[in-house]
């Protein structure tokens, strides 16, 4: 298991070829580099992983010390790497998942100009996301925190030549660092408090070291969460989601469906210690999942973009770990962030061939009776939404979703299970919505599959895994993350499972219903003018933008315009001003006439005289 | 050394005082470059007049000894100062000091 670190030195060695080579290194080379760099990383993963497994360590974590960081009085982060079985299922679906992304990426970037530029961002993304999960201390966690965060920038600006594009990054890394700001602060609270960034030393220190709901670790705990909220794009940080769609789609499908945004998760389950002490602060995560999970199903029912209602999805699946983590039921929370990498990651891909089918068209009202023409991107299609919508026991959103939903029913937060009940039929619906819309009825556009192994075997694997089959993966996760509150089994829970079922197939049926049978009722009830302002409202997300353009940006702009001189510039400007004065004064006196100099010397010379008869 | 004496010190201090007074009066009003090396000689014996004075008054030899440096001194200025002169008629067709006033701020 000492091989764990080779893990992360793949990709950063990848990295560092691609990034110095870069424009130099031929095409095939840089896919060979950038793909065959995370799939090293996903081998030595896969070997420490069944290492793990077979020979569990005593204390249920490997911890492997590299070096001191550094070293300030009592304050000595170590450089460490710690594998448990959470950082162990992070681990796989970083490395797993984005193997196969990358492989899908040498297809889907392939005669871009910017082709190794591409990977060594991918590359340095999927180290800082390693760094992120496996860090023994919250301080090297924040280090991948903010790796992660300069990459989604970089991939979601990549091509930087729109400045649309770029504007949509830097949305992404501003509104990103208001969380991370919070972040930072609970951070600096945890130290003061505890004196320690160590993960296991905190989570052995918080429970004496705080009074359950004392204001401090309910302080902490909410400024963890707004880390993770900002990170993981949910309310009332989640305006940069949708327009960091703008990057290319594998980048979509690796950062902003089945890795990054979900660190929020893991962030809040990695200190779950905290958050049981503040149950106010965990009320809380709940209350932002649901909420969130709701906004983001009703805005993803109107959007037009393919990738933006796969963007307000994801916002809703993550809106569900949220809600999952709300109730108590962490590895509930964290099965559904693994099942959710897959079929989103997969939903992206297929999405990805879609637009690269159509020529880069990414609206689906000009898409339409794609099914025959790309079959491949069709059925991942059929069983990534299915896998999305919960469709029951085939698929492995059904059995995260539904553990989320009964964990939520039996710990009694009949509230946050209801939010969820509709989310799902929500789900359900825009999913298969726009599955309709671009895969049947009459052909707009002529489309051109794709070809080659990079293309068939990603959407492949990560299809099968989208089934029943991923739902069989469950994450080791007993030692680490206390168990769910709620048993399994009962005739509850097969309550529970057939209502959320049937609200999945509800979904289906109705945009089946509406696609296919052009019934009266609901042309009627789309037709009525409260309609036609809610789906404008639900268009623009809610308002969100406009909101916060209102609040923050337009009072900024106006700040900055009235202080457009800027005022400490001009009290330093005096100093120049001052001394140039100084120095015309001086030089009148320099008049050239000798007998001037004559007087001054005599009478400087007098004074001094003076000065030393004085005083002597 | 009885004759010396009865010179007081401060006498021969107020003296030299005058002199250097005259000196540099004639430096500070005269713009004739020849009068003030004059001035400037004037100056310089009023301070000689100082050392021998003290040097009678302690019975040190080291004020006749300054003397002659300082008439060393005196006479090497007066050719160095010359010269210039010299140089400065040549150039400017006057001896005005305040016509060489070429290097003011």
């Amino acid at each position: 298991m000492n091989i764990l670190f080779l893990v992360f030195l793949f990709p950063l060695l990848g990295f560092l070829i691609l990034a110095f080579g870069r424009g130099k290194i031929p095409e095939k080379l840089a896919a060979v580099i950038g793909v065959g760099s995370i799939g090293l990383s996903a081998l030595v993963a896969a070997i420490v992983g069944a290492q793990f497994l077979q020979h569990p360590p005593a204390d249920g974590a490997y911890v492997e010390p590299l070096w001191t960081w550094m070293q300030v009085g009592g304050f000595a982060p170590q450089f460490a790497l710690r594998l448990d079985g959470l950082s162990l299922t992070m681990m796989g679906v970083i490395t797993g998942v984005g193997f196969l992304i990358h492989l899908f990426a040498s297809w889907y970037m392939r005669r871009d100009e910017g082709y190794g530029r591409f990977f060594s961002y991918m590359n340095l993304f999927v180290a800082s996301m390693l760094f992120l999960v496996l860090g023994d201390n919250l301080l090297f966690l924040y280090f991948g925190w903010e790796g992660v965060g300069l990459c989604s920038y970089l991939l979601i600006g990549f091509w930087y030549q729109d400045p649309a594009n770029g504007a949509a990054a830097r949305k992404a890394f501003i509104v990103t660092r208001v969380g991370d700001t919070f972040m930072a602060i609970g951070l600096f609270l945890l130290f003061q408090t505890l004196g320690t960034l160590n993960i296991q030393e905190i989570l052995q220190l918080a429970p004496q070291a705080f009074h359950p709901g004392s204001l401090t670790v309910t302080a902490i705990a909410l400024l963890l969460l707004g880390g993770a909220v900002g990170k993981s794009a949910q309310l009332p940080l989640q305006t940069w989601l949708p327009d960091a769609m703008a990057g290319p789609t594998p980048v979509s499908a690796l950062i902003h469906a089945a890795t990054m945004v979900t660190a929020g998760v893991y962030l809040i389950a990695r200190t779950h210690t905290l958050f049981e002490l503040a149950p106010f602060a965990q009320e809380m995560v709940g209350l932002v999942g649901a909420v969130t999970l709701l906004l983001a199903g009703f805005t993803a029912l109107v959007q037009t973009d393919i990738k933006r209602v796969l963007a307000y999805s994801t916002m809703s699946q993550i809106g569900y770990m949220f809600l999952a983590l709300g109730a108590g039921a962490w590895s509930a929370a964290v099965f559904h962030l693994m099942t959710h990498a897959f079929f989103k990651a997969l939903l992206f891909l297929a999405s990805g061939a879609v637009i690269l089918a159509c020529h880069h068209e990414q609206d689906i009202r000009k898409m339409g009776g794609l099914r025959k023409k790309i079959p491949l991107a069709f059925w991942s299609f059929v069983v990534g939404g299915s896998a999305l919508a919960a469709v029951p026991y085939l698929t492995a959103g059904f059995f995260s979703k539904d553990e989320i939903l009964w964990q939520a029913y039996a710990g009694g937060h009949i509230g946050l299970f209801w939010a969820g009940l509709l989310g799902a039929f929500l789900t359900s619906l825009y999913t298969f919505r726009l599955i309709f819309t671009v895969f049947f009825g009459e052909a707009k556009t002529d489309a051109h599959a794709g070809h080659g192994v990079s293309y068939w075997l990603p959407l492949s694997v990560l299809l099968v895994l989208s089934t029943f089959v991923g739902g069989m993966i469950h994450p080791p996760l007993a030692n680490v993350l206390p168990a769910n509150p709620a048993e399994e089994g009962g005739s509850e829970q097969h309550l529970v499972e057939a209502l959320s079922g049937f609200v999945a197939i509800c979904g289906i049926a109705i945009a089946g219903w509406r696609f296919f049978g052009q019934p009266r009722l609901l042309q009627w009830l789309e037709g009525t003018g409260l309609a036609k302002l809610l789906s404008r409202y639900w268009y623009s997300a809610f308002g969100f933008d406009w909101l916060y353009d209102r609040l923050f940006v337009k009072p900024f702009l106006w700040l900055v315009r009235i202080n457009s001189k800027d005022v400490f510039d001009q009290i330093i400007g005096c100093i120049p001003v001052v001394l140039v004065s100084f120095n015309k004064a001086t030089a009148l006196s320099q008049s050239g006439r000798l007998r001037w100099y004559t007087a001054s010397v005599a009478f400087g010379a007098v004074l001094i005289i003076a000065a030393v008869v004085v005083y002597q | 050394m009885n004759g010396v004496s009865a010179i007081p010190l401060e006498h021969a201090l107020i003296l030299s005082g005058i002199l250097f007074s005259l000196g540099l009066l004639g430096i500070l009003l005269r713009r004739n470059i020849l009068f003030v090396l004059m001035s400037i000689e004037v100056m310089m014996n009023g301070a000689a007049l100082a050392f021998v004075a003290a040097g009678s008054r302690w019975g040190a030899a080291d004020g006749q000894i300054m003397f002659i440096l300082i008439l060393t001194l005196a006479a090497a200025e007066a050719s160095v100062g010359l010269a210039l002169v010299l140089q400065i008629y040549r150039r400017f067709n006057t001896l005005d000091t305040d016509a060489a006033s070429e290097m003011k701020g």
